[in-house]
């Protein structure tokens, strides 16, 4: 269910494309932000939490994982060259595996790792708010790499339909609606962070057992149905 | 023995039929796909090559349908048109990741990239190609685990003509190797210096099949219509209907011309001016009036 040249080569166009600089910037900017609050406000074990659950979690996680899911397959059926992927005697939905863990490592990498640091920085890991989050956000990258992996092999349009999802649904509805807090992968992994973070520095509202189920369905759904839609891909030609 | 099979197979999308009812059979040896642009050629290249299903009918290589088969791969080899590539790798980078998703080393790629000649600049970034070596490197992808089936779509577009040579040659010595090679192209000249067996398709129809002496007799032999303008259209038009290379002349008096259909090509154009000199005629306008490829196509059509 792995090929290490299919991985190879998404790897090195998930990197190589001008895209990629928003991987380095996001989380610099996360950096920046908590070494800028640290030396303001000194240690403050719930402007630690506010800022990795606002900014990392909310904002950072979704949107790398919008890039590295979306980026490990759409520009590749957008210009055609997954032909050279295609015509090739490997099982399809290996493809999408192979795609998929490369696009969650990349994600963990550019978002798990910098909110840990962030943590550190911020409050010295009180609270098992660094580890809480930092669990959060390995979680979150495996749900959405998989969510966007999907809508890059069905849509021309995913990173937009991506972005619609990472900042309107999850962060505007989730935080009015509180139905479609149950619907979202944010939540999801909030759920797992209340139990590591000491009491009352992180709220969700999603019980943990409904979250596990729901990001297992919604991980393994993404991944069989984008294995299927890459079966039955059609390139039309130049006509 | 590598055979396609095309058999009563339509492709239409949305309410556009882009192959309508195509059986065809392509076998070992070289054949050209032939048709003007939008024809279906690519269409068909593209069910051939398992990257579309048919609407109705079937496409099998030796009788094991291509649409959903990636083991079919291990003996087809293909050739895109489109130019995208993974650009940001070198040639031979491209090469030996085509190699290894084959199963295959380095050494399989090397001898590809020797085949198309272009080991001089395989250490170069495929942005940096021109679109011949674009078309080389893409050969040499497809060449890599060595096919009994090669499907090319469009392989000369942008190759200058030693490039053109080149490949040319390299199809042809494919071709006697007893591996089935299929190429498009909306060039007569093209097909018929390369390709055995010709296949016509026009407007998603099958129009001809043949070698490549019968197609061009057929695209030849057709009656050719004229636009003549002259400086005494009645003389010239009684002068031209005693040769039996025109079968028709009509007077056209609102346009103050003659419509000229010819049945021998060749004799038609050496006669008319030799007519006109006899007489004393000065010749205004000579244009062939259909002379563009769609209508040459479109006579097959109905051949």
């Amino acid at each position: 269910m792995y090929n290490p040249t299919v991985a190879r080569l998404t790897y090195r166009a998930l990197l190589g494309r001008r895209r990629a600089l928003i991987l380095f910037a996001l989380p610099a900017l996360l950096i920046l932000i908590s070494v800028a609050v640290r030396a303001l406000t000194g240690v403050d074990d719930k402007v630690a939490s506010d800022l990795l659950g606002g900014f990392a979690l909310a904002t950072m996680v979704p949107l790398i994982g919008v890039i590295a899911g979306t980026g490990a397959i759409g520009p590749e059926i957008d210009d055609g060259s997954i032909v050279y992927l295609l015509s090739k005697p490997v099982k399809r939905p290996t493809i999408i595996m192979t795609k998929l863990i490369v696009a969650i490592a990349v994600t963990m990498a550019f978002s798990a790792i910098p909110t840990l640091i962030a943590g550190f920085i911020l409050n010295g890991n009180g609270q098992q708010i660094a580890v809480a989050y930092t669990v959060a956000s390995l979680v979150a990258s495996i749900a959405y790499s998989a969510l966007f992996l999907l809508l890059g092999t069905v849509s021309r349009h995913a990173v937009v339909f991506g972005l619609v999802y990472a900042l309107i649904w999850e962060s505007l509805f989730g935080s009015l609606v509180s139905g479609a807090k149950t619907l979202s992968v944010q939540q999801w992994s909030l759920s797992l962070a209340e139990k590591i973070a000491g009491e009352g520095y992180v709220d969700a509202t999603v019980a943990l057992p409904t979250a596990a189920v729901l990001l297992v369905v919604v991980t393994v759904g993404a991944t069989v149905y984008a294995g299927q839609k890459l079966r039955r891909l059609t390139l039309a030609g130049e006509e | 023995m590598t055979i396609i099979d095309i058999d009563h197979t339509s492709r239409w999308f949305g309410n556009v039929v882009a192959v309508n009812d195509v059986t065809m059979r392509i076998g070992p040896g070289v054949t050209g796909l032939l048709g003007p642009n939008g024809a279906g050629k690519s269409t068909l290249i593209n069910m051939m090559g398992g990257f579309l299903a048919p609407s109705t009918g079937s496409v099998t290589l030796d009788g094991t349908p291509i649409w959903r088969n990636e083991q079919v791969y291990k003996q087809v080899g293909v050739v895109p048109e489109r130019e995208a590539m993974y650009d940001f790798l070198t040639g031979r980078e491209f090469v030996v990741a085509n190699a290894e998703l084959h199963g295959l080393d380095d050494a399989a790629a090397q001898r590809a990239l020797a085949t198309v000649e272009m080991e001089y600049a395989q250490d170069r970034k495929i942005s940096t190609y021109s679109k011949g070596m674009r078309q080389r490197v893409k050969m040499a992808s497809a060449l890599v685990h060595e096919p009994s089936v090669l499907l090319l779509d469009e392989p000369f577009n942008g190759m200058d003509p030693r490039q053109r040579m080149q490949l040319m040659e390299l199809l042809r010595r494919m071709g006697d190797e007893g591996r089935t090679v299929l190429f498009s192209s909306h060039i007569l000249e093209e097909v018929e210096q390369l390709a055995s067996h010709i296949e016509v398709v026009v407007a998603g129809r099958h129009a001809a099949s043949g070698d490549f002496r019968k197609i061009r007799r057929l695209m030849t032999d057709r009656p050719h219509r004229y636009l003549i303008r002259s400086s005494d259209d009645r003389a010239l038009a009684a002068a031209l209907i005693a040769d039996p290379s025109t079968a028709g002349i009509e007077v056209d008096l609102k346009e103050g011309a003659l419509r000229i259909q010819a049945v021998d090509f060749g004799r038609f154009t050496e006669l008319l001016p030799r007519v006109a000199r006899a007489s004393g005629i000065r010749l205004l306008t000579v244009s062939p009036s259909d002379e563009s490829l769609e209508s040459v196509f479109s006579y097959l059509v109905t051949a």
